[in-house]
């Protein structure tokens, strides 16, 4: 059995600790809102964060997981979480929206250190999440809306 | 795809609801009921008695918006507030057969079109039978009733839809029930938030690999490499005495593994050893495809589109160049999955496909039950881009099932699975011969050759050589020339194919939109007014270019390093121009920015048309940069995004869109802004660079994008 402090509550899994955390999480946990894109880390569907930093979780075992802060989509209340979430809904970013949650984690935890991101700085974050349908323009204005938003209402 | 006007009349069927209530269900058909073919409706809706209105969608949504543009369309005549109409996807049911291309289907960019007039009658005819209900029971004329909001006034009195739905479903059916005049539409037309949007922002929405059932056990699939292989042996040695794992069960072609969880079962499948008879198509390489399409070109193939004598006009000289595109992977991001339950009743499938009845059929077959024992429920989709057109993974999770009776099965591919055993956009090859005189094109050849899609997926789709989906961009090429001969040539190459968003219309558009560049530098012309002095019969056509170029501010003359790229059609009913500025030199190129021009007519959500072009751009960014498959000894080379880059955001130019309603109908606009950004980009290099590229991926020709 190995614990993981996941969504802010403490959490038992049984799996074999080489099991991806995405696999955890869709499999043993039935959280589905983090996705399976690649297997390879190349496409960040499946991005969550780990002590607060964007990681794919398709590249974490379980054993690296152990004892460490996780918030999956279904867990992200944060104050940027929800400003996030909701320039996502004002500037009507998902198509298919199966990116949308490795998205919206990537754009979260990009806002949580660097509150005032430029277009650079946004690129340099979020290029490792591919959207197929091809929402980026969308995005990125969501990013910087997000930012003005935590900037003006503290 | 072009969807012919009809004459068709629409036919609704109305009936109460145990406890009170109303259902809706109205045909899309020219066909009137008879005592054959009785009514059958094709779309539903419901009006519960606590006043909330169901619309079951018969078309996937896989990003397109149509389960937000479909409900618009009901709502604006139903009178009800679209935010509060709950959508369900419907189950594969020859019910929802989309009339535009005869069968439970979403593609050929018809969803809107096909349900613009029906959808919205039906819309019409409720509203009338709720005012007719509420009109007798206050005493009063129906015409003096106000219906809007999910509400009918009259002076002090007021019901709601609900309170009259058990009323109103008793009712006589109205016939030809009058439609708004586009002047008054409150819905269509107007900023409206996704329904699918906010669900999607929070991981919230259910796709295919996110079902769970109970008891569920998951498959992951070893598949030959090469297509059309067998298998000759597998060596389970202990693979099935893992802790976890349920059953390895062998379909011929691959070996799937049945664990408890997927990791379980992915790491099981690796474990597995197996031989293989690859089969004819063991030795099939990307050089022997071309060469096997190249060799075709003597053939006579089929006339797509003809006027004057373009043999006689082209026999004393011609300019000549040939064109290519190289096969591309659908790279759906949610890759291909099923899950299948196989019980003494019959089957039930959950997938993210874009042809539930074809899901139907394949699973039923697979089962040897009939296509009636098999229930079929979507879900959303994580992209189609027409590779869930295809159903092969539910033919497998169906068989896989079939083995572990009684017993949910999710199979999920991997991504080298997805990318390997994709039906891939055909490789073709253009042969393009011109003539210009006096500043203007006098003839034009142009032949197409590649392998059949329609042929392997619908074969009675082709007749007498003619494939309907090859000819788009040659049968609907909107200039006007007096010469002109466009052909199509299908020639297999043993790789399976399949419709990739826009299909033919991108191939087509590459050729057709780079060679109409060269025949303008050939007459010694601008190539936007060469283009719009070919369009003098289109004025549609002739607008969107124009605008396209003056909100991008193309000039042919912009300046050292810098360059515009243009290009232009009508595709699915849509008239559509774009215009991409470069800068960098022969080394390295940048997109500096995309402006796109659409005239669809009407835009029955305005937003989600921008959508669909912003992303349509990023789309036809895949063929034009880096990505492409290609074959090694009957294996695809590629295998995950590594290898097969898809776009990512520092890539992707800021795209500006226009929109030019013209009024109408609407024009299809899932498939529109792909086709034009190859020839786009390629004009563009061309002017900066001196280099004309003729094959896709434009990295193949030389260029790097920045």
């Amino acid at each position: 059995m190995a614990s993981l402090l996941l969504n802010g509550k403490t959490v038992t899994v049984d799996a074999p600790p080489d099991t991806p955390l995405l696999w955890v999480l869709r499999d043993h946990l039935q959280l589905t809102g983090t996705k399976f894109g690649c297997g390879a880390g190349y496409c960040g569907a499946c991005t969550v964060h780990m002590e607060g930093v964007a990681t794919r979780s398709c590249q974490i075992p379980l054993s690296a997981a152990v004892g460490k802060r996780v918030t999956s989509i279904e867990g992200l209340t944060s104050r940027v979480g929800v400003a996030v979430q909701t320039a996502w809904d004002k500037h009507q970013v998902p198509q298919c929206g199966y990116c949308q949650s490795g998205q919206v984690m990537a754009a979260a935890s990009l806002l949580a250190k660097n509150p005032k991101p430029t277009d650079d700085e946004i690129v340099e974050a979020m290029q490792g999440n591919l959207c197929r349908c091809g929402t980026y323009p969308r995005i990125q204005a969501a990013i910087h809306d997000a930012a003005t938003t935590l900037g003006t209402r503290p | 795809m072009t969807i012919p006007p009809t004459t068709r009349r629409d036919f609704l069927k109305v009936s109460a609801v145990i406890g009170g209530g109303m259902l809706l269900g109205f045909r899309l058909d020219a066909s009137a009921p008879t005592a054959a073919a009785p009514f059958k409706a094709n779309a539903w809706i419901s009006i519960a008695p606590d006043g909330t209105v169901t619309f079951t969608c018969g078309r996937s949504e896989m990003g397109q918006d149509v389960y937000t543009s479909l409900s618009m369309l009901l709502s604006e005549e139903l009178g009800v507030d679209p935010r509060r109409v709950t959508v369900l996807h419907a189950p594969a049911d020859a019910a929802y057969v989309n009339t535009a291309i005869g069968a439970q289907i979403t593609g050929g960019s018809t969803s809107i079109r096909e349900a613009w007039e029906p959808l919205r009658k039906a819309g019409a005819t409720a509203r009338m039978m709720l005012v007719s209900a509420a009109a007798t029971r206050w005493g009063v004329p129906a015409s003096d009733c106000v219906a809007a909001n999910g509400m009918v006034t009259h002076g002090p009195h007021k019901a709601g839809y609900g309170e009259l739905a058990a009323a109103a479903a008793v009712l006589p059916v109205p016939r030809d029930v009058p439609l708004k005049n586009p002047g008054t539409f409150t819905v269509i037309g107007k900023p409206l938030p996704r329904l699918d949007g906010a669900i999607k922002a929070r991981g919230k929405a259910v796709y295919g690999i996110d079902i769970k059932r109970p008891g569920m056990l998951y498959a992951a699939l070893v598949q030959c490499p090469v297509f059309g292989g067998k298998i000759t042996s597998v060596d389970e040695a202990g693979v099935a005495q893992r802790a976890g794992v349920r059953a390895v069960v062998n379909l011929g072609d691959g070996v799937a593994v049945v664990a408890t969880h997927y990791w379980t079962a992915r790491q099981a499948a690796e474990a597995l050893r197996i031989q293989w008879d690859e089969g004819p198509a063991a030795n099939l390489g990307t050089d022997a495809i071309f060469a096997t399409l190249s060799a075709a070109r003597g053939r006579p193939g089929f006339v797509a589109k003809k006027a004057g004598d373009a043999t006689a006009a082209l026999a004393s000289g011609a300019i000549e160049a040939e064109y290519r595109c190289q096969m591309l992977a659908h790279a759906t991001l949610e890759p291909q999955n099923c899950t299948a339950i196989v019980t003494p009743g019959g089957v039930e499938v959950w997938a993210s496909v874009q042809f539930p009845q074809g899901a139907q059929g394949t699973a039923a077959a697979v089962a040897g039950v009939k296509p009636e024992q098999v229930k079929v429920n979507c879900t959303f989709i994580g992209g189609g881009f027409g590779r869930r057109l295809e159903n092969d993974f539910v033919g497998q999770a169906v068989a896989i099932a079939k083995a572990v009776p009684n017993t949910p099965i999710q199979l999920i591919w991997n991504r080298p699975d997805d990318m390997r055993h994709d039906f891939y956009r055909p490789p073709s090859i253009h042969v393009m011969r011109g003539a210009v005189a006096g500043g203007s094109v006098t003839a034009l050849s142009g032949t197409l050759i590649s392998p059949s899609i329609t042929a392997r997926a619908f074969p009675s789709f082709v007749v007498n050589g003619n494939d309907p989906f090859m000819v788009e961009g040659l049968a609907n090429l909107t200039y006007d020339i007096p010469n002109l001969e466009l052909r199509t040539i299908i020639q297999e190459v043993g790789v399976r194919v399949g419709f990739w968003r826009s299909v033919s219309h991108a191939l087509n558009a590459f050729a057709v939109e780079s060679f109409v560049d060269e025949l303008a530098l050939a007459a010694g012309k601008d190539p936007l007014g060469f283009r719009l002095a070919l369009l003098s019969k289109m004025p549609r056509q002739q607008a969107v270019l124009e605008r396209a170029a003056q909100v991008s501010g193309y000039t042919a003359t912009p300046g050292a390093g810098r360059a515009f790229g243009i290009a232009s059609m009508e595709c699915y009913d849509t008239n559509v121009a774009l215009v991409c500025a470069v800068s960098g030199n022969a080394e390295r190129v940048k997109l500096e920015r995309v402006t796109i021009c659409a005239d669809c007519g009407v835009a029955v959500h305005p937003d989600q048309v921008i959508a669909q072009l912003q992303g349509g751009v990023v789309t036809g960014l895949i063929q034009s940069l880096r990505s492409k498959i290609t074959f090694v000894k009957g294996r695809v080379e590629q295998s995950n995004f590594n290898d097969f880059q898809l776009p990512r955001m520092h890539e992707v130019p800021p795209v500006q869109v226009e929109l030019i309603q013209s009024g109408g109908k609407p024009g299809g606009m899932g498939e529109v802004g792909v086709p034009l950004v190859a020839p786009a980009i390629a004009n563009a290099v061309f002017t900066l660079t001196g280099k004309r590229i003729r094959s896709t991926p434009l990295e193949d020709g030389g260029v790097r994008f920045a």
